[in-house]
């Protein structure tokens, strides 16, 4: 199939873009690395009437570290969270999901920033700004706001920006040596979506446990938090027994949809098996 | 008859060489030419409106809207082009009893399927098209579908279409010996409900066809992504009423087929209509969601099987009941029915025993036609008989291995008729067997299974025996009535500076048939293989002949290529006989120089044969018949098949919290008769390996209950890729077919044939310690996880 015709501006400035974005009154989208825009153009599942690149908007880029937090620009490419030192360093879980997000040809275009604002509640970026407690830099006509993570994914493909707002940057609290981040999906196929994926980071003070970030990838219409099983981490030694109680508060945490293909039971039991696996990881690195 | 074809060290002896392929750099370089790639003057482009519903009825039909959207040539109905075509029946006479419902190229009244073309849009752009496709109103009233082929069986049951008395497209019973006296005899009986998924080819390039009906002349040019372009100018000119001789189909380069790129397509009938009213060429490319919803799709079979065995293993008899659900019409013009027939006559194919009886149920129902894809039948009939075969085997206490020691076909027993009505003419299944089994390390790997379960990983060995079909006779299709050549045709020539042109009716779709027909002329002739050009997929320039499908590329179109040039080096060794002055067979031809047979002196160029006979016929004696061309045909003549055999051999790891397979290795032995390039060979066999592990784990059409094809993207319909994929290890037994002098038999599906068969014995090895098992394919996550009672 062919893209129906649209209306192509490419913005040098956030201002720019907001009111190229605004005029066009709801019939625009921007457009980044196009990875997952330009699919649904092609089948005529989206038509707008007007594309907006926001891909040279220099504003829009950048990787930096400042007073404990690291800034990652809309357009940081996939591919740079597979390679960047920086994001390596303090943002491991973005560095460890990234082998897991389609394939280099798609990584080479795609952009944290539009897997984000997608939302796509089986992809990994989301559910690891979640697991990292990051914060999102939005930016609209109004003005500019920050939205924690756990605020920001609202229902399928659902988030906080408004139409025509712009995700500008990730802010995320710097991991340190006292974070221990692992993360692991189940895919049919490398590169494919996963039939679930999980992203935890602990942070340790001694052999114990002092807090717990563990999000989940899709288990349902957004990226999940999993409150229960973090809490029956905390305070306590990362053993078999820990472990295995943290798998069954998946049970309160996890309410995953049932399709013919993957029933909820299912997810559910591998959700349990993948964290388990992960905490083990995480126990023997210790 | 296999005459020898001459040492692999004299100069160019290419058989047996895995030389490379000469158009591989052309299509690296991005100079391929597909149909995609063909612009002609005044171009026009199809698009099709689909139907939603899997049936219905259509009640009205609003244009106007359509018609008046800019780049709009022709808006074409079904009723609009039935004044032009002649409807078609996807039947043959030998299948007896089979029906199916008339087809046109596109429906008058009534959608059997979804995703099926209703109402075609031709515009200056593929787009413009689009937009005026949505903008057509149909008013659908939604019949019930017919989905799940028990149901269609009822006699209460809703038609899968208009005017079927019934949902039976095709019924079959075989009965040899005396099965129920070998059931109540026998010691054990083994039976398995069995249920292989509906899949589909996925090749590279979609379909695609250029259509150019020029009026004035009356003629029609076709360029067709086909593997068989004589069976499309028969069918065009039958149908369109032009005469054959004005219709010409050219097959460019063409990016993959594997049996999909055979059957006639509503949407490439319509496009040849459409250019007829039109005045211009018209091209119609499948798009990617198309394809899954109209390219023909493959297998969906639900069998019920058992085995009687002896007290020491011996398998006695078989009895088998498939009913396969093939879509709302038969498929054309080699029906729907050739999978469900192949299946029940290879069931038990590698082994001895005397009594069997097969019932096969081809069955309508509201979704995209079934039909031939690569290793028809094979690995439904394989993946059965081997399952049954390692039951057996844990029942009788044998190895897998130890009873097919026992069980498979002796190779001194040839010739040997199967209980299914096949002759064997040689095949070599126990070289095979003790081949694979040095190759995988047998013993070592059942070893290290028992120390790894001890640890909680549980890995799983299967092995597969199969017989493959190739080289078909006209006992495949032509006894039936279709026009499907089982004979091909090959022009030979000499151009005036010494090179040679074949001009050769089989076909090329990325396996290399140009490069093996290339190789065996310059053998036969004694030639560099630079000097020789392979031309073929065109009408209007090559022999009629079958083309390429079912494995016969080498066998038969090899021979045929093999016949040409000997006749060829006949009359060039003759006609420079004539100007040395010297006797025929005191010369041969080496390195395309005419040397003294018995020194090896050389004694005058081709090229200089050639230009004497083109350019100074005045010098040569009279009388002279200097015939630096020849046509030669051949069709299969002894066997009415030339079967083949081999053996796989998978391991796997399961996951068995998961359900996850990770295949660690596949190992084939197969004996294809002569080898002409090894290469091409373990890369036919590698591709179809790949094809049958998808099937196997990953691929799979999935519908709802509405007959709505759920999975109908890449995104969603997973086909193999290499990640996924082990390391494949061939091995070769060559038992030459003594029908032919090049001894060739066909490659192409064995690989596909047996590696799902291969796989799930594997993987149900892997499930044993927990009395667990399937059978069914694809092994998904979910499927092995209900398998295990872990969900
Ligand atoms: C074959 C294939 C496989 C894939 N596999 C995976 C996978 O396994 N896991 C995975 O997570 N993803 C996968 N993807 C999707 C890929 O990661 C996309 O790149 C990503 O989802 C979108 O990023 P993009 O920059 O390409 O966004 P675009 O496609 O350009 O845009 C996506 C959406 O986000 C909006 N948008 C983009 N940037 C902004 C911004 N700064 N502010 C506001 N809105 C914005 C756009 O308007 C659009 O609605 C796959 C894609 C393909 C083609």
């Amino acid at each position: 199939m062919k893209a129906r015709a649209f209306s192509y501006f490419r913005p040098a400035t956030i201002t720019e873009a907001l009111t190229v974005f605004a005029v066009a009154g709801g019939e625009a989208s921007y457009i980044a690395g196009g990875q997952s825009l330009v699919p649904a153009l092609a089948l005529r599942l989206q038509a707008p009437e007007r594309l907006v690149d926001i891909a040279h908007i220099d504003a829009l880029r950048g990787i930096s570290l400042e007073d404990g937090w690291l800034r990652l620009g809309a357009l940081t490419r996939h591919v740079e969270a597979h390679d960047d030192p920086l994001i390596a360093a303090h943002a491991p879980l973005l560095a460890l999901a990234a082998p897991h997000v389609a394939h280099p040809a798609i990584r080479n275009r795609g952009t944290l920033g539009g897997s984000v604002a997608l939302a796509d509640p089986a992809s990994e970026f989301p559910a690891m700004m979640l697991a990292m407690g990051a914060e999102m830099e939005i930016a609209g006509t109004e003005g500019t706001r920050r939205v924690p993570a756990d605020s920001f994914f609202l229902d399928l493909y659902q988030t906080a920006l408004e139409p025509g707002e712009l995700l500008v940057a990730f802010h995320i609290p710097a991991a340190g040596p006292e974070h221990r981040c692992a993360f692991d999906e189940l895919a049919r196929r490398r590169g494919d979506y996963a039939i679930v994926g999980c992203g935890t980071m602990l942070t340790m003070s001694g052999a114990e446990t002092s807090s717990a970030r563990i999000a989940f990838l899709a288990v349902g219409a957004t990226p999940v938090r999993a409150r229960a099983a973090e809490a029956s981490l905390v305070g306590r030694r990362l053993d078999s027994e820990t472990i295995r109680s943290a798998q069954a508060a998946l049970a309160e945490d996890l309410d995953p949809p049932d399709d013919e293909q993957v029933p909820a039971a299912m997810r559910l039991h591998l959700a349990r098996v993948l964290l388990g696996r992960l905490l083990g990881s995480l126990a023997e690195a210790a | 008859m296999n005459a020898p074809l001459g040492a692999l060290d004299r100069p160019n002896s290419y058989i047996g060489r895995s030389v490379s392929r000469p158009n591989a750099k052309r299509l690296l370089a991005g100079r391929g030419r597909y149909v995609t790639d063909l612009v002609l003057p005044r171009m026009l482009h199809a698009a099709f409106l689909r139907s939603p519903y899997a049936h219905a009825r259509i009640s009205a039909i609003d244009l106007s809207a359509a018609q008046a959207m800019p780049g709009v040539r022709l808006i074409a109905t079904g009723a609009d082009l039935a004044k032009l075509c002649k409807p078609w029946t996807g039947t043959l006479d030998h299948f007896r009893g089979m029906k199916s419902p008339p087809q046109f190229p596109l429906p008058l009244d009534e959608v059997l399927w979804a995703g099926q073309a209703v109402v075609a849009v031709v515009a200056d752009t593929r787009a413009q098209a689009e937009d005026a496709v949505e903008a057509i109103l149909i008013d659908f009233e939604e019949l019930p579908p017919v989905v799940d082929v028990d149901a269609a069986l009822e006699p209460d049951s809703d038609r899968a279409a208009a005017g079927l008395d019934d949902n039976l497209c095709f019924g079959l019973k075989l009965d040899s010996g005396d099965v129920d006296a070998a059931f109540a005899a026998a010691a054990y009986v083994v039976e398995e409900e069995f249920h292989f998924g509906r899949h589909t080819a996925v090749t590279l390039e979609p379909r695609a066809i250029l259509a150019d009906w020029d009026a004035s002349e009356g003629r029609l040019t076709v360029h067709h992504a086909t593997q068989t372009p004589y069976q499309f100018q028969d069918l065009y000119s039958r149908h369109y009423g032009i005469p054959e001789a004005s219709v010409r189909v050219v097959a460019p380069d063409v990016g993959g087929s594997f049996g999909m790129k055979l059957h006639v397509y509503h949407e490439d009938m319509a496009v040849v209509g459409l250019s007829v009213l039109a005045g211009r060429p018209v091209k119609f490319v499948a798009d990617r969601m198309e394809s899954f919803i109209s390219d023909i799709h493959a297998r969906d079979h639900r069998v019920r099987a058992r085995i009687a065995l002896d007290a020491a293993g011996t398998i006695l008899a078989m009895d088998v009941d498939d009913v396969t659900a093939i879509g709302a019409f038969s498929s054309y013009p080699r029906t729907s029915a050739v999978e469900g027939n192949q299946v029940v006559r290879l069931m038990g194919a590698p082994y001895r025993f005397r009594d069997y009886r097969a019932e096969l149920s081809a069955v309508f129902q509201n979704k995209v036609q079934t039909s031939q894809y690569r290793a028809v039948g094979h690995p439904i009939a394989c993946a059965v008989t081997e399952r049954l075969v390692d039951m057996a085997a844990a029942r009788a206490g044998l190895d897998p291995v130890a009873m097919r020691e026992k069980n498979l076909i002796p190779d001194d027993a040839y010739p040997h008729a199967s209980p299914t009505g096949y002759r064997f003419e040689a095949l070599s299944h126990e070289k095979c067997l003790k081949r694979l089994t040095v190759m995988m390390d047998y013993e070592r790997l059942r070893a290290e299974q028992a120390e790894l379960r001890a640890s909680g990983i549980h890995r799983g060995i299967g092995i597969a025996s199969f017989v493959e079909i190739s080289n078909p006779s006209p006992a495949f299709y032509g006894i039936g009535g279709a026009r499907i050549s089982a004979q091909d045709g090959a022009i030979v020539k000499v151009t005036p500076s010494g090179e040679v042109r074949c001009l050769i009716s089989v076909t090329e779709q990325g396996q290399g048939t140009e490069t093996i027909i290339g190789q065996i002329v310059a053998d036969q002739l004694g030639l560099p293989r630079e000097r020789v050009r392979v031309i073929t997929g065109d009408t209007e320039v090559t022999p009629h002949g079958g083309a390429t499908w079912a494995c016969r590329g080498a066998g038969i179109g090899g021979e045929t290529a093999l016949q040409a040039a000997r006749k060829l080096r006949e009359n060039v060794l003759s006609l420079a006989a004539t100007v040395l002055q010297a006797k025929t067979f005191e010369l041969d031809m080496r390195d395309g120089v005419i040397v003294d047979l018995m020194t090896g002196a050389e004694r005058i160029s081709l090229a200089e044969i050639a230009r004497i006979a083109y350019f100074r016929s005045d010098t040569l004696p009279p009388g002279t018949s200097a015939q630096l061309s020849v046509a030669h045909h051949y069709a299969p003549q002894g066997y009415p098949f030339a079967f083949t055999n081999g053996i796989q051999g998978c391991h796997v790891e399961l996951d068995t919290e998961t359900g996850f397979v990770h295949i660690l290795k596949h190992w084939v032995v197969e004996d294809c008769g002569r080898i002409i390039n090894p290469l091409l060979v373990d890369e036919q066999v590698r591709g179809g390996v790949v094809q049958g592990l998808g099937a196997a784990f990953f691929e799979e059409c999935r519908y709802d209950g509405n007959g709505q094809l759920t999975n109908g993207s890449l995104a969603d319909y997973l086909v193999p890729m290499a990640c996924e994929m082990p390391d494949i290890e061939i091995g070769h037994v060559e038992t030459l077919t003594a029908d032919t002098a090049l001894g060739a038999k066909g490659c192409g599906e064995a690989g596909t044939a047996a590696a799902s068969a291969a796989a799930l014995n594997a993987v149900n090895d892997a499930l044993s310690p927990f009395r667990a098992s399937i059978a069914q394919i694809p092994m998904t996550p979910t499927r092995l996880l209900r398998a295990l009672g872990k969900i």
